[in-house]
């Protein structure tokens, strides 16, 4: 029914309809053999043909539909020898052939082995309204939905009549509203009189998307009464498309917004709260992503059915991994930088530096296949937006780790002595909190968090030794842009950046909407330099 | 007095100064004047907003809302803090706070009434009244032998002399000095009120203080801050038997 | 003047001016007279070589004087070296002339390729060597200036500062990336054929570069080592150990950082524009953020806080590159982190200051007199 080739064919006889609004009413003798049927097809003469095809037709069979289809492309043959009627294919040895009804492969013949079954125009129209008769009267309503909608976009005249009929028995509201938009289309089409015309363009008018667009556009130039009306209408329908298109926007800009939260959470962690600067931070998101591609090879090598939880596997694993290299880090370097923090920038990224060049060693210099498992593949539309899997989860994942975290600091004894000893350590270490221990448990903590993050962003980005370096200016324009220290901040930052960043890049192309977003900020962070959800005060300055 | 009449008459003049962190006030409607080549110690509890006073009368903090007059009649809240040491007001902070990488004279040289353009220091070189002028300083801050010295292996109370000696080589009109006090030996502290009262001779002294030993040694005027307003002024024994202040502050 | 400039020539400095006078001369005369057989010839690839690191001398050095002596990290520097590059690169791509592949009297090749009809505006001017010599020093001076005026009036500072001046060099990489910039996009700026109608790839023309290079590098030190020790060098200093005493004492702090970061520029604006026509290409992965920071591990290695540390880091650190990628490709980056580590652990004062520390205690052993000039200590604070 999709293919349009077909679809343009829909003829439309009266005796048909009538034939078919007898016999599929008692749907009962469906499965009926369809072998005989086809086997008419081998006849010489057109009647019986014509006649074959409307009890294919009448069979309410869907099986039918591919027969018809295949008939209407000409796909159909006989074997010259016994004068079988079959499916044949062309490939390099031959003609594949294969029987209609049950798709039974039949082997290779050569082209000169069989005779094409000739078709009319009669043939064609009966096809067509077979078909139609099928798909729209079928008791499967998305099949029947399909079918309006491919009726909608071919805007046949020669389909009407089946139209009419289907619309007289249609229940289901959806697809009666389907119908008569398919219906308003062909009628804007086909020469009506005037108030047919505007009552067609209002139908058409409801559906509001692009297709009901460009069925309209072409009514638009010209003067007199049906062409005010569908202006009308298309200003209408590109007034709500453009909406949707900022709707669209809007979640392409909380996408980019969740991937910078991401990477930006443990930041805001080690930078915003400890005041570490973490230039390895972007490396630690790159481990958590090889962490997922190790974790997919071991279970594509010893437990293949595990594949679609690998990700929940490799999520504690790279919080783990992550969280102990930061450690790590902290017990070996940055422990003995606290308070020179453009020391521990230097210190950092020379470990950054040393990460990504062991990772090269170890996995290679090329991109590392991380594998989409099937619940996270694919997209749903949304009224007219369209939302991929992957996109949406990483999303609501993003919100759930920054959740997850708020609650750890608020509720948790680690939160209290974390913020105790950020706050005041003297007092904090006087009240018998091991603020050196603290220290490597929260530096772990944002580092498992930025490993977590891996996991999510190997889903959409390439798994390489650079990966973190694509992270890390990006994550600290984040949390500096947000207001250090401010894990709110840091969610509105990143949001706003996503959001501002996508809204831009119509206009300027992808590369100018960073370069603005970054000078943006360059010039932000100037006006308000301690970012948006400033902390003020006394302590602060010190 | 009209307030007209109390800001002329004044060096320094605050009136209902409003100055507030995310809701928190620290400074609360405070008001009060300091009249030319007076000497006037504020104490008060911590949070008081005693630094914050400083901070808004030095420019580094803009005031929500409120009236600081310098000499009765320049606006301080628009101008920023090197306007206002151009002026004529140093600050000494409560942290001794000197160039530790410069010599005791170095630090003095800098703080000298010169220009401070920048194409005019590029340079520049000491003049011999100038050279004069810092030895009398050292002198005063008890430091001459220690000239040659980097700033980095004074003591604690001489780091706090000598930022007091910078302040005088910046000739201010008005002196703010938070906490001279902080971290010295006995010895050190009556040395310390002995030499602002000497300074007290030629310009005007703001003393803020926590140690009241030191500002019953000063023997001057009190003003005490509580939330950021003023809660009580007057002599050092006026202000102990005020209820008020008793309840709050000393009698604890 | 005359006097600042006795004072800034003390022994040390004057040995320094030797030592870069015998190397600006020896080495092009070795490479140019001796014949290739010799054992103290030079090869035009190692004249070249050691060019390249008299650049990154004065770049490195131009980092210190913001960094060491007023205690400003920039992470962006690279961007100004690459600026005066390209100024450099503009004016060599103009004198290619007909000599192009696509022969276009007035527009470069890629141009050409990109059917441009004619220049874009900014490129006017760069046929003279004068105007391109004035854009070398202005279009990063004015950067630097418009950039620091802003971040320094707002009290940016620290490691906001820091992390603003690599997110400007990150999108200014961006931009030139682009084709439409008018920069020449990823190939940026090559093939150039000679610069004031001498030949590049001629020994002399060579040998004058690398003269130039060493020329500049002198001069280069030679302002650095008057400013910091004229009155304007103590007032950054004291801005580098106390900022806002400094402020307190009635100092416009942000007017002096403006002043240097703007001098800072314009020195590896110079730096850039010599290294451009010794290496023959420049593009845009100069203004890559990874270039910034390793100018300032130079600068660490060699000693922060003295004139002559940035100079020996910038060697030292680039020979060892040079060795590295040569011999051990892949153990580079473990060495170049390593140092980055190393560093900032275990020698915070760079060879220069270690050096000074060891000098300092054995002097002091002989006769214990005026204290030794400490380092400076922590300028990042």
């Amino acid at each position: 029914m999709t293919s349009t080739g077909i679809s343009r064919l829909f003829p439309a006889v009266l005796a048909v309809i009538i034939l078919a609004l007898a016999s599929v009413a008692p749907v009962a003798a469906a499965e009926a053999d369809l072998a005989p049927l086809v086997q008419e097809f081998s006849n010489r003469k057109y009647d019986p043909k014509v006649e074959a095809i409307e009890k294919l037709g009448a069979s309410g069979d869907m099986r039918a539909v591919a027969i018809l289809k295949a008939l209407g492309n000409r796909d159909l043959y006989t074997m010259k020898s016994g004068d079988r009627v079959v499916l044949a294919r062309e490939t390099a040895d031959g003609m594949a052939i294969s029987d209609p009804v049950t798709g039974e492969d039949l082997g290779t013949v050569p082209e000169k082995a069989l005779q094409k079954i000739r078709l009319n125009n009669r043939m064609r129209r009966t096809i067509s309204a077979a078909i139609g008769t099928l798909t729209l009267m079928s008791p499967d309503a998305a099949i029947r939905g399909d079918a309006a909608e491919s009726i909608f976009l071919s805007r046949d005249d020669d389909d009407l009549e089946v139209l009419d009929a289907a619309l007289a028995k249609e229940t289901d509201p959806d697809v009666k509203l389907l119908m008569e938009q398919a219906r308003a289309a062909i009628v804007l089409e086909n020469g009506s009189p005037d108030e047919d015309l505007i009552a067609a363009i209002a139908v058409v008018k409801s559906r509001g998307d692009r297709d009901a667009l460009s069925v309209l556009t072409g009514l638009a130039n010209g003067e007199g009464p049906v062409a005010e009306a569908a202006k009308e209408a298309v200003t209408g329908i590109e007034n709500r498309l453009e909406l949707w298109g900022a709707a669209q926007n809007v979640f392409y800009g909380l996408s980019l917004g969740s991937v910078l939260l991401l990477a930006a959470i443990g930041l805001a962690i080690t930078f915003g709260v400890m005041g570490v600067i973490n230039m390895a931070h972007g490396e630690m998101i790159m481990i958590g992503a090889y962490v997922t591609f190790m974790v997919q090879e071991l279970i594509r090598t010893s437990a293949p059915w595990l594949f679609d939880y690998s990700l929940f596997i490799a999520l504690p694993l790279a919080f783990l991994i992550a969280g102990l290299i930061g450690m790590a880090i902290e017990h070996g370097v940055i422990r003995f930088l606290y308070g020179r923090p453009l020391e521990t920038l230097l210190a950092t990224w020379g470990i950054s530096l040393i990460l990504q060049q062991a990772v090269r060693t170890i996995f290679g210099p090329t991109n590392r296949e991380v594998g989409t498992p099937d619940w996270m593949s694919g997209f749903f539309k949304l009224g007219e937006l369209t939302l991929t899997y992957n996109r949406v989860y990483i999303l609501f994942f993003s919100f759930a780790v920054l959740a997850l975290l708020m609650l750890v600091m608020r509720y948790t004894a680690f939160g209290l002595q974390m913020r105790a000893v950020t706050q005041n350590r003297p007092m904090a270490g006087s009240m018998g909190i091991r603020t050196g221990w603290v220290d490597k448990l929260t530096f772990g903590l944002g580092s498992g968090i930025a490993g977590i993050a891996g996991v999510a962003l190997s889903q959409i980005d390439n798994v390489s030794p650079n990966l973190g370096q694509s992270y890390i200016i990006d994550s600290f324009m984040v949390v500096v842009f947000g207001g250090v220290g401010n894990l709110w901040g840091t969610l509105v930052g990143a949001m706003t950046l996503g959001v501002a960043n996508k809204f831009l890049e119509p206009y300027a192309g992808a590369v100018l909407a960073k370069i603005f977003v970054l000078v943006f900020i360059i010039l932000f962070i100037q006006k308000r330099p301690r970012g948006l959800f400033a902390l003020k005060g006394r302590a602060v300055e010190q | 007095m009209t307030s007209e009449q109390l800001a002329a008459g004044s060096i320094l003049y605050l009136d209902n100064v409003t100055v507030s962190f995310d809701g928190f006030k620290a400074l609360n409607n405070l008001s009060f004047v300091v009249a030319p080549g007076e000497m006037r110690a504020i104490i008060g509890p911590n949070g008081a907003g005693k630094t914050t006073m400083m901070d808004v009368v030095t420019g580094k903090t803009r005031p929500d809302e409120g009236d600081i007059l310098f000499a009765g009649h320049t606006d301080l809240t628009k101008l920023d803090e090197a306007d206002i040491a151009e002026l004529g007001i140093g600050r000494k902070f409560q942290k001794p706070t000197v160039f530790e990488s410069h010599t005791v004279r170095g630090n003095l040289e800098l703080a000298l009434k010169t220009d401070r353009r920048v194409f005019n220091v590029l340079f520049g070189a000491t003049r011999a009244d100038e050279a004069e002028r810092i030895d009398e300083i050292l002198e005063t801050i008890r430091l001459k032998d220690r000239r040659a010295s980097l700033a980095a292996n004074l003591s604690h109370g001489q780091k706090q002399w000598l930022e007091i000696g910078m302040l005088l080589a910046q000739e201010p009109k008005l002196l703010l000095v938070d906490e001279p006090a902080a971290g010295m030996t006995d010895a050190e502290t009556a040395e310390t009120a002995v030499l602002l009262r000497e300074i007290a001779k030629e310009q005007s002294v703001v003393v803020v203080e926590h140690d009241m030993t030191f500002v019953r040694d000063l023997g001057v005027k009190v003003t005490v801050l509580h939330e950021g307003h003023v809660l009580a002024e007057g002599s050092m024994d006026d202000v102990s038997n005020d209820d008020k202040v008793i309840e709050v502050y000393l009698g604890r | 003047m005359s006097g600042l400039l006795m004072r800034s020539l003390d022994r040390y400095a004057v040995a320094f001016f030797v030592l870069l006078a015998a190397v600006a001369i020896l080495v092009p005369l070795a490479n140019l007279t001796l014949p290739a057989g010799h054992p103290l010839h030079v090869s035009t690839y190692a004249v070249a070589l050691v060019g390249k690191y008299l650049c990154y001398a004065l770049l490195a050095l131009s980092v210190d004087l913001i960094w060491g002596y007023v205690g400003i990290l920039s992470l962006g520097h690279g961007a100004f070296f690459a600026l005066g590059g390209y100024a450099m690169g503009m004016y060599l791509m103009r004198q290619i002339g007909t000599r192009g592949v696509y022969g276009h009297p007035e527009l470069p090749d890629f141009m050409v390729f990109l059917d441009w009809k004619e220049l874009p505006w900014f490129w006017h001017g760069f046929d003279q060597f004068w105007f391109a010599m004035i854009m070398v020093v202005v279009v990063p001076g004015l950067l630097a200036f418009v950039f620091g005026w802003f971040a320094f009036r707002s009290r940016v500072t620290g490691v906001y500062l820091s992390i603003i001046t690599q997110a400007l060099t990150f999108a200014l990489m961006l931009a030139f990336f682009r084709n439409n910039m008018g920069f020449g996009g990823n190939n940026g700026l090559t093939d150039f054929k000679d610069i004031l109608g001498f030949n590049l790839q001629a020994g002399t023309t060579r040998a004058g570069l690398f003269i130039a290079s060493a020329i500049a590098l002198g001069l280069g030190f030679l302002i650095c080592r008057m400013l910091v020790r004229s009155r304007i060098g103590q007032v950054l200093i004291a801005i580098r150990d106390a900022e806002s005493r400094t402020r307190f004492l009635g100092y416009r702090v942000e007017a002096y950082k403006v002043f240097v970061f703007t001098l800072s520029a314009a020195m590896a604006g110079v730096a850039g524009a010599l290294y451009v026509p010794q290496v023959g290409i420049i593009n845009p992965s100069e203004f890559a953020p990874a270039n910034s920071i390793e100018v300032v591990i130079w600068v660490a290695v060699g000693g922060r806080g003295t004139l002559f540390g940035p100079v020996i880091g910038a060697v030292l650190v680039n020979y060892a590159k040079t060795y590295f990628t040569g011999a051990l490709p892949d153990a580079w980056l473990f060495a170049l982190g390593g140092l980055f580590v190393f560093v900032t652990l275990f020698l915070p004062q760079g060879i220069v200051g270690a050096v000074r520390q060891g000098w300092g205690k054995v002097s002091r052993r002989k006769r214990s007199g005026d204290e030794p000039a400490k380092p400076a200590s922590q300028a990042a604070e």
